[in-house]
């Protein structure tokens, strides 16, 4: 066979059920066989798209994503995409054409240094001059992908590889001298947690993204349930406890609730499940839990002490640690519920000061509306988000009840990130539904990908908060530069409905508030995909807030009347 | 700033100087020389990478994200073991008809080598440890230093037990 079907083959060895991409002149031959083999494929519009498409497929699935793209401009265009999901530590392979063997580094048609380009944003990333090196080379991609930490690999293919003939043999096994995926450690370092636990007075469960990645919420839930311990999430983490769980307020950090930062300040114990303190999480971190020892469950042992020092580390896969740790809490549950005075006093906090907002006769407010939808969504609906305010309002305001399915992009911050992530999710899972709050920011910068969804009858719902500003930038602007919004008013003579029934997709809009009662659950029940343009303020901020480089429970608060 | 010499084996493939050179770059460690080379194994490259940095986390830092890329093999901290470390340096320093017996001497008294002589200049050649290179690098400046070339540091650990074994 020919390094194209080689390809394909491994692909199908793999376990890989569709393909994300884009043709063009480098991968025109891995193009002829992927026709010949009815490989099944998803045309996106921009290679941005299909990148962006193959993420939200893995996020939903937990299976590796795969895209497609040609040399050049098509390789480049998968950039953002593949930085995307390097920050989100998700599992992808990314294969990109190549110009010929004989014209690489001579400037050619259509010619970039991809594995150059992709270096600082891949885990790992290959060039293949020689068809021979093609099995091991798809074999090896998969593996490091989807083993340890996950993440992006590049595999960019000179064009004349796919051409050449090779006797196929799919290797069983990797062979990597640097790289195992025995992510086991030391059980002593486990036992450290739970002799601090059992000190502990004020310990709190803080739940990051990695817990997602590795399946393992149900080991958190059951800590939570046995140990009695209060527990915060970040973004990366929403999920994987129910929203609505005794003693669990949500979110934490910069647009956090006031429940979830004031518990990290108060709390003599942080057992960090599987996150990397971001700045975003931490606020200032010299002050960050300023009264807790820290233990940081982690696979990455780069992760340890980067941002925040841990007393406790625990470097090894969720997978081998949580259920050590859940053996260990469980023989100690016989002690009773140790915590309850502690988490009563963090769900009365949630209480006293919940995610808030000022509800109005006039306008519809964005909480109103996302708060409407995720009553009407069914528990196993995905969620993705766009960036920005309406991102923010939605880990605020949608009742997350199970992991993967709260798709958004943390790291990076990508807008544009929404519309072919959410597509992605679907045809990875199309039984689910799969609603998207985006803004009438980013869905602009990806919003080809309406025809891709069209074309493919690819039932997502759109829910543009619609505020004719670039809202974050804005709620930036207003509070910290004198309310000079420079460049970030869009005017809003753009025509959302119009643009996506151009491009094959049903819209309405909606602008008064009684249209989220009366509207909403017929069109969220619509079969099939819908843009639906909620107008709402230009002027509403996304509260509370802990302004850069403040501590966490420095924040400033909102929701309350005025 | 401390420094220290790590000794990072990595798969002999294309690319693995861009993996490592792009690394350090993203995550802004500073680097005072790199060099690589074949081992005695045909499949393993051996790069020897002098780091500063500021604090003992700041070298986990280092030695932890170098881990993380695939074709790294072995990372050892040089500076930390039993280690002999050399560094080969190029000098090409004026000299005049007066000056020339005076630099002979000072090569001499390093135990450096004259590997040209023409009208007007020496090219002194010199291995050793940072702080004879520097030394004789400031002593030669007087003369008149026209260009320097140096190799950056390598270094073996001392004993039996090579680094792919510690």
């Amino acid at each position: 066979m020919n390094g194209a079907q080689a390809v394909l083959e491994s692909l199908k060895q793999e376990g890989v059920d569709v393909v994300f991409g884009y043709p063009g002149g480098a991968v025109l031959t891995l193009y002829d066989e992927l026709y010949k083999m009815k490989f099944p494929h998803v045309l996106t519009r921009h290679e941005q798209g299909a990148a962006h498409a193959a993420d939200g497929y893995a996020r939903a699935t937990g299976k590796v994503g795969v895209c497609f793209a040609t040399s050049g401009p098509g390789a480049t265009n998968l950039v953002t995409g593949i930085a995307t999901a390097n920050m989100d530590s998700v599992p992808m392979v990314c294969i990109t054409g190549q110009v010929a063997t004989p014209y690489i580094g001579r400037d050619s048609f259509q010619e970039a240094d991809v594995s150059g380009i992709t270096t600082p944003i891949t885990k790992h990333n290959y060039l293949v001059k020689d068809v021979n090196e093609l099995p091991r080379v798809m074999k090896e991609a998969f593996y490091i992908a989807r083993t340890g930490r996950p993440g992006p690999v590049v595999i960019d293919i000179a064009k004349d590889v796919f051409n050449a003939e090779i006797d196929f043999h799919y290797p069983e096994t990797v062979q990597l001298k640097g790289y195992t995926d025995d992510n086991n450690g030391k059980a002593a370092d486990v036992r450290a947690v739970v002799a601090a636990l059992q000190k502990a007075k004020r310990p709190l469960l803080f739940v990051g993204g990695g817990v997602t990645l590795s399946d393992t919420a149900e080991y958190v839930r059951k800590i939570v349930a046995c140990t009695g311990m209060p527990a915060v999430s970040t973004l990366m983490g929403l999920g994987c406890l129910p929203a609505g769980t005794d003693g669990y307020p949500g979110l934490a950090g910069m647009h956090g609730c006031y429940a979830a930062n004031m518990a990290i300040q108060q709390c003599d114990l942080l057992i960090c499940v599987g996150m990397r303190f971001s700045d975003r999480v931490t606020g200032k971190t010299s002050q960050f839990a300023p009264k807790a020892k820290v233990a940081h469950f982690e696979i990455d042992p780069a992760e340890i002490d980067k941002n925040v020092a841990a007393d406790y580390p625990v470097v090894g896969d969720l997978r081998w640690s949580l259920p050590l740790f859940l053996k260990e809490v469980e023989k100690l549950s016989a002690e009773g519920d140790r915590f309850k005075e502690w988490r009563d006093h963090v769900t009365a906090m949630n209480n006293e000061k919940p995610f808030g907002y000022i509800p109005s006769k006039d306008v519809i407010k964005p909480a109103e509306a996302i708060g409407k939808i995720s009553s009407l969504c069914s528990d196993d609906t995905i969620v993705v988000t766009d960036v920005g305010q309406h991102q923010m309002w939605a880990a605020q305001f949608y009742a997350s009840r199970e992991p993967r399915q709260f798709l958004t992009s943390g790291g990076l911050g990508t807008m544009g990130y929404g519309l072919p992530a959410a597509l992605g999710a679907k045809v990875g899972i199309p039984d689910k539904p799969v609603v998207l709050f985006t803004g009438d920011g980013s869905i602009m910068m990806n919003c080809q990908e309406f025809a891709t969804i069209a074309d493919n009858d690819i039932d997502v719902k759109v829910v543009v908060l619609h505020n004719c500003i670039l809202g974050m930038v804005a709620q930036w602007q207003r509070l910290f530069y004198n309310h000079h919004y420079s460049q970030s008013e869009l005017k809003g003579k753009t025509d959302l409905v119009r643009l996506a029934e151009a491009m094959g997709v049903p819209g309405v809009r909606l602008t008064k508030p009684e249209e989220v009662e009366s509207r909403l659950p017929e069109l969220m029940a619509h079969k099939g995909p819908m843009l639906i343009d909620i107008m709402i303020p230009e002027d509403e901020d996304v509260l509370p807030m802990v302004p850069g480089g403040k501590r966490l429970d420095q924040m400033v608060l909102g929701g309350e009347e005025k | 700033m401390k420094r220290y010499l790590l000794a990072v084996l990595v798969d002999n493939k294309p690319g693995v100087l861009t993996h490592v050179s792009g690394l350090i770059s993203r995550r802004a460690f500073n680097i005072e020389s790199i060099s690589a080379g074949y081992t005695e194994e045909a499949d393993v490259t051996r790069i020897h990478i002098v780091v500063s940095v500021e604090s003992d986390n700041e070298l986990r830092q280092v030695v932890h994200q170098l881990s993380k890329l695939i074709d790294v093999i072995k990372i050892v901290n040089l500076t930390e073991t039993e280690s002999i470390s050399r560094e080969l340096v190029l000098i090409k320093v004026r000299a005049t008809r007066e000056t020339r017996a005076d630099i002979i001497n000072v090569v001499n008294i390093f135990r450096a080598n004259i590997v040209d002589v023409g009208p007007e200049d020496i090219v002194v050649e010199l291995t050793g440890g940072r702080g004879k290179v520097d030394a004789l690098c400031e002593l030669l400046q007087e003369y008149g230093i026209i260009e320097i070339a140096r190799t950056g540091a390598i270094a073996l650990s001392r004993g039996a037990i090579p680094v792919k074994e510690m």
